[in-house]
Formats: C-alpha cells, structure tokens, sequence
C-alpha cells in the first residue's frame, strides 16, 4: 500500500506533462486530466480506507531513510482530506469543460490544473516542513496561472496584488524555515516534534507565531485576509470554485498540522487563536453582508467560516479538533458547490450583480433548487451537514467553557442565515432588474450546458450525502483529532517505521 | 563571516520592504527579490560555520559544511526566479493594457464603501495612485 502514497503527486504532474505535449489537441488533453484526476480519486479512497484500518502509511522518497529523505505521511487527516479534495478536483474539471470558456480558450489551463492537483495533494501527503513550502508553491505558481489567464484588466489588477501578497507569504515561510533549520538542525516534522521541547519556550512561541502568520495569509485569517475577497471573483468562473474550496483550507490544514504537531502544549497559540477566529468570523461575515456582487459575497463568506475551523482548532480538546475536522470536509463540498451555482446563474443571467438579477426561481428552477441546498446547509439548518458541524463546534465551545467565542459563533450563524436569505431573495425571487438580464434568462442564450448542470448536482449530491453520513463521518473526525492530540504515534511511526 | 551576512540579510530586508511599500509593480518587484535573497542568505547561514565542500572522499567529514541548507536554499531560488519571471510578464500585461504598471486599489471595494456612481470613483481613484507613484518617481 506505501507505494500508493505517491502517487496522488506523481500521476497529475505526469499528466500536466503529456497535457503540454497534446497541447494541440483538447481532446486529448481532457481525456489526460480527467483520467489523471480519476486515478487520484481512486487511490485516496483506497489510502483513506487502508489508513482509517490500519493506521497511518509512511514512505520514505527515494529509500532514504526519516530524517534524512524527504517523508511522505498520510495519517487519517491527510486522507480525508486527500478523498475530499480529489473528488472537488475532478468535479470542477468536468464542469469547466462544460463551460468550455477559458478550458477550450488556452491550451494551458489543463497542465497547470493538473499541477494545482498534485501541489494540493503534496501539501497533505509531505512529512517535511521544506517539502510543504515546495507544494505550496507548485499550488500556488498554478494558481496564479489560473488566476491570470484571461488576461483581462481587472484580472492583471488582482492578479498583481495575488501574486505578491503570495510572495511575501513564501519569504516568511522561507526565513520561518532557516530559523527552524537554525535552532534544531532538522526540516523534518517528525524530528522537529521530537525536538521543539528542547527549544526554550520563547523560541518556541515564535516559530509558532511566525507559522501562524505564514499559513494565516493562504487561509485567510483576520487581518491577513484582506487579499482573498478581492482576488478570488475575478478569476474564471469553474476556478474561483477550486480556489474557494480548497486552496484556503490548504492552509487551514497546515495550520492545524503544525499546530498539533510541531509543538508542545505549552507552545499551542489557543487563546490567540480563539481571538483570531472571533474575529474571522465577524469581519468576514460583516464584509460579506455589504457586497453586491454575488462571487464577492461569498468570498467574504470563505473568511467567515474560516474561523469556525480556526475555532475549533484553538480548543486544543478531542471534541474541538474533531469539529474542525468536520467542519474543514463540509466547507470544502459545500463552498465548492455554492460557487459552481454562482457559475450558472452568472451563465444564465450574464451577471452576478444581486441589484441586476432577479426572479431565477421561475425562469431556472433547478439553479434555483441546487442553490438552496447549499445555502442552508451552509446557513447551519438541521438537518444538514452544517448543522452538525456548528452544533459539534458549539458543544466543544461549551464543554471548554470558552462563552465568548460560543456566543460570536451562534451570533455569526444567525448573520450568515441573513446573507444566505438576502442572496435567495435578490437573485432567486423577485423580478430581473435590468432589461439585458431578462433578455438573456428568457433567451436561448441563457440556457446552462447540461454538463455544467449536471457536475454542480454531483457536487451538491455529495453535500447532502455528508448529512447523510454525518454520522459515521463525524466518529471518523473524533478518531483523527485523537490522532493529533497523541503526536507521539506519528512521529514513532514515521523516524522508527512502526507503531 | 556571520555577523557580515546577517548584517546583509537585515540591510536585504530592510530595503526589500522599503520597495515593497511602492506603488509601481516595477519598484515592489525589485523589493520582492531584495527580500528574497534576504530570506535566501538567512537560510544560508542557518547551517552554522562554512567548512570544506560536502563530497565523500574529498576531505574529512567533520569539515564539512551542511549541504542541507544549500540545497534548501538553491530550490528557494529556483521558485523565487519562476515567480519573479511571471510577475514581470504581468507586469509588462499591466503595462500594454493602461500603459502603467501602477498597482491599482480594489475599486469595488470603494464602490461598496460609499455607493457611489461607479465611474467617478474609479476616475478619482485611478487619479490619486497615478499621483502617488509620481510622487514616489520624484523621490
């Protein structure tokens, strides 16, 4: 099974290179990528299966041993978050072809997909502290790429601040990096657990800080978030729906990895993090309140939620961690699916303006239908998967005895419900407020490609099977965080090869 | 030797994040690869004393000095050359489309602010960076 491991970076990378050869030929290149996603699709179910029974899988790149090659790790939450994100991978590929707008425009947007996937794969799978920063950058030249590719001004504009705020980020990593290096002599997570304790307690609270700040930027937290609502609705349509869903919860990840894992508990930020989350949530659901454009809206709304992870994290309890878990696998599915709606109702109405659009819920009743799924989900109604997600994090919140923060996330909810239901009123009932608007919902135009359609109820579908399956998943999220709380195991298995 | 690079590396940083704090593209990419290489001489020196190339056979192993680093720090390089090379292609994008390379503010954001006839604020604010990054050229 260890061979598997790999393979979730490899296959993408192999396929972003023979998508370059095929450059020519679309066709070929759709049947490289999608097949490329599938197999990753396929080999993160049979990791997440084997590693849910059997515990974490280690190998070691190039048969060096721990601490000197480069470790590649997949405990629970690596996999779950490797199924998760595979699958939103291969969904948004199949709806932007059937969008067929900037994926049938340029021959790069099927390479430097694939090598968004496979960096969004490294970031989970790598046990090395320098490897991370090398997947992070792999997912971010692509994004970058991705994000830039129309060439349009307002994109250049976005892009530009995008591209360095980026940078910056990376040149902290970098010097978090030398520092680390400086003070333990090892890149190697599983070494540097063994090792940070060693460190004198004010050293440590730095590193931890300064990794805070760097993986704060690509989460988005409060005050480093400012980049995320500005950048991300400019980007092409299927894109802003992968960048939603997964890139920041890339960071999420990683904060959480370091967190439980580099250092003891005495080095855990909880209090500043629970400052931090309170703060996500609010200025981002109060920024998302106040937009008028659609994708704006719910970029805001990525920063809001962003909190609640944050939140749950900061708890430092099983039932805390465990929430945040949960919450992290709901948001993905579930941001990603809010976004592709976006996309039809932007094909549909040709605008994302809630003071342009109107009355969908009678001219494309099945937008108006996959739409209000998510949206309640996402607003935390029972029974969906939202609901379980808040009431876990609340319940964890309560059992810690932290009101404050119990109380902004109950508040934010209600405030998340207001924007949800503004959203539904504006774009789906009432009536279109602008002739061109109307003139396309009513046109043939306005017509969304059933395969669109048909990859948002697939996303969407899967949003409803975490309620479903809230159950299980949510005993699963309880086994992970007693994972991260006992980081003795992954560094036993990983430098010593067993448990 | 390492207090000179450290001194390097700060005076690195400190100019890095001068130019960053620009207006024009041109300027903040020059402060971004400052700061690179800041960061870059940083992880350089974190492998402790300088000592004899690391190759077997050469010379005895405890005079050596740590590979690790260096090999951390050329990829840093390598990354931060991809970067700074499609930041310039952006930059000479920016330059075709407005004839500028001025990082421009997010004009929405404005509009929200003050709910405003959208024109005039993107006028006004396109007004004061221009005013902003000439200032700065007269510096």
């Amino acid at each position: 099974m260890n061979a598997l491991i790999p393979l979730p970076v490899i296959v993408p990378l192999l396929g972003a290179a023979l998508c370059v050869v095929a450059a020519r030929a679309r066709m070929v290149q759709r049947v490289i990528s999608l097949a490329a996603l599938t197999s990753n699709v396929v080999v993160s179910i049979i990791l997440f299966i084997r590693v849910d029974d059997d515990g974490m899988a280690v190998t070691q790149a190039g048969g060096w041993k721990a601490p000197l090659g480069i470790t590649l790790a997949v405990d629970r939450l690596a996999a779950v978050m490797l199924v998760v994100s595979s699958l939103m991978l291969l969904w948004v590929l199949v709806y932007a072809i059937g969008q067929g707008a900037e994926e049938s425009r340029f021959a790069a947007f099927n390479p430097v997909y694939l090598v968004l996937a496979a960096g969004v794969s490294a970031s989970f799978i790598t046990g090395d502290l320098f490897n991370l920063f090398v997947a992070f950058e792999m997912m971010l030249v692509a994004s970058y790429v991705l994000l830039t590719l129309g060439g349009r001004p307002g994109q250049v504009r976005s892009g530009m601040s995008y591209v360095v705020i980026s940078l910056i980020a990376s040149t902290f990593f970098i010097t978090a990096l030398a520092l680390i290096y400086a003070a333990t002599g090892t890149v190697n997570m599983a070494e540097l657990a063994e090792r940070t304790p060693e460190l004198s307690s004010g050293v440590r609270t730095g590193f931890s800080l300064l990794l805070i700040a760097v993986f704060g930027v690509k989460a988005g937290l409060f005050p480093l978030f400012f980049w995320l609502p500005d950048s991300y609705p400019t980007a092409p349509g299927a894109i802003t729906a992968v960048f939603a869903g997964l890139l920041t919860k890339v960071g999420v990840y990683a904060i959480i990895r370091s967190q439980t894992l580099l250092f003891p508990p005495d080095a855990q930020q909880g209090t500043l993090l629970l400052v931090v989350a309170g703060l996500t949530m609010v200025v981002g659901v109060l920024g998302a309140i106040a937009q008028d454009d659609l994708r704006r809206m719910l970029s805001f709304h990525i920063v809001s939620h962003i909190g609640y992870m944050i939140f749950g994290l900061a708890l430092f309890t099983l039932a805390g961690i465990a929430g945040a878990v949960f919450y992290v696998v709901h948001h993905i599915v579930v941001k990603t699916a809010l976004f592709l709606v976006v996309g039809l109702v932007e094909w549909h109405a040709g605008s994302d303006r809630l003071s342009r659009v109107g009355g969908i819920v009678r001219s494309a009743p099945m937008i108006a239908v996959l739409f209000a799924f998510p949206a309640l989900s996402i607003a935390g109604l029972p029974p969906f998967s939202g609901f379980v997600g808040k009431f876990a994090l609340v319940g964890a919140g309560i059992e810690s005895s932290e009101w404050v923060i119990v109380a902004v996330s109950l508040l934010v909810s209600l405030l998340t419900i207001y924007v949800m239901v503004r959203i539904w009123s504006n774009v789906f009932w009432g009536e279109a407020e602008d002739a061109q608007v109307e003139a396309r919902m009513e046109s043939e135009a306005g017509r969304v490609p059933w395969v669109m359609s048909a990859a948002t109820s697939v996303v969407v579908a899967m949003s409803l099977l975490l309620m479903v399956f809230a159950g299980p998943l949510y005993s699963f999220a309880e086994r992970t965080a007693a994972d991260l709380l006992k980081p003795e195991q992954y560094v036993e298995t990983v430098l010593r090869g067993g448990s | 030797m390492s207090v000179l690079l450290a001194f390097g590396c700060a005076v690195l940083f400190a100019t890095g994040t001068w130019m960053l704090l620009q207006r024009r593209l041109s300027r903040i990419l020059i402060g971004v690869g400052l700061m690179g290489h800041g960061a870059n001489i940083l992880l350089l020196t974190s492998g402790g004393e300088g000592g004899e190339s690391p190759i077997i056979g050469t010379a005895p192993a405890a005079d050596f000095s740590d590979p690790l680093p260096q090999a951390l720090a050329l990829t840093s390089i390598v990354i931060t050359f991809g970067v700074t090379a499609f930041l310039l292609a952006l930059g000479y994008r920016s330059w075709k489309i407005t004839h500028d390379d001025v990082v421009e503010d997010d004009v929405e954001d404005r509009f929200i602010a003050s709910r405003w006839s959208s024109d005039q604020i993107v006028e006004e604010s396109r007004e004061a960076e221009r005013e902003q990054a000439a200032d700065e050229d007269r510096l």
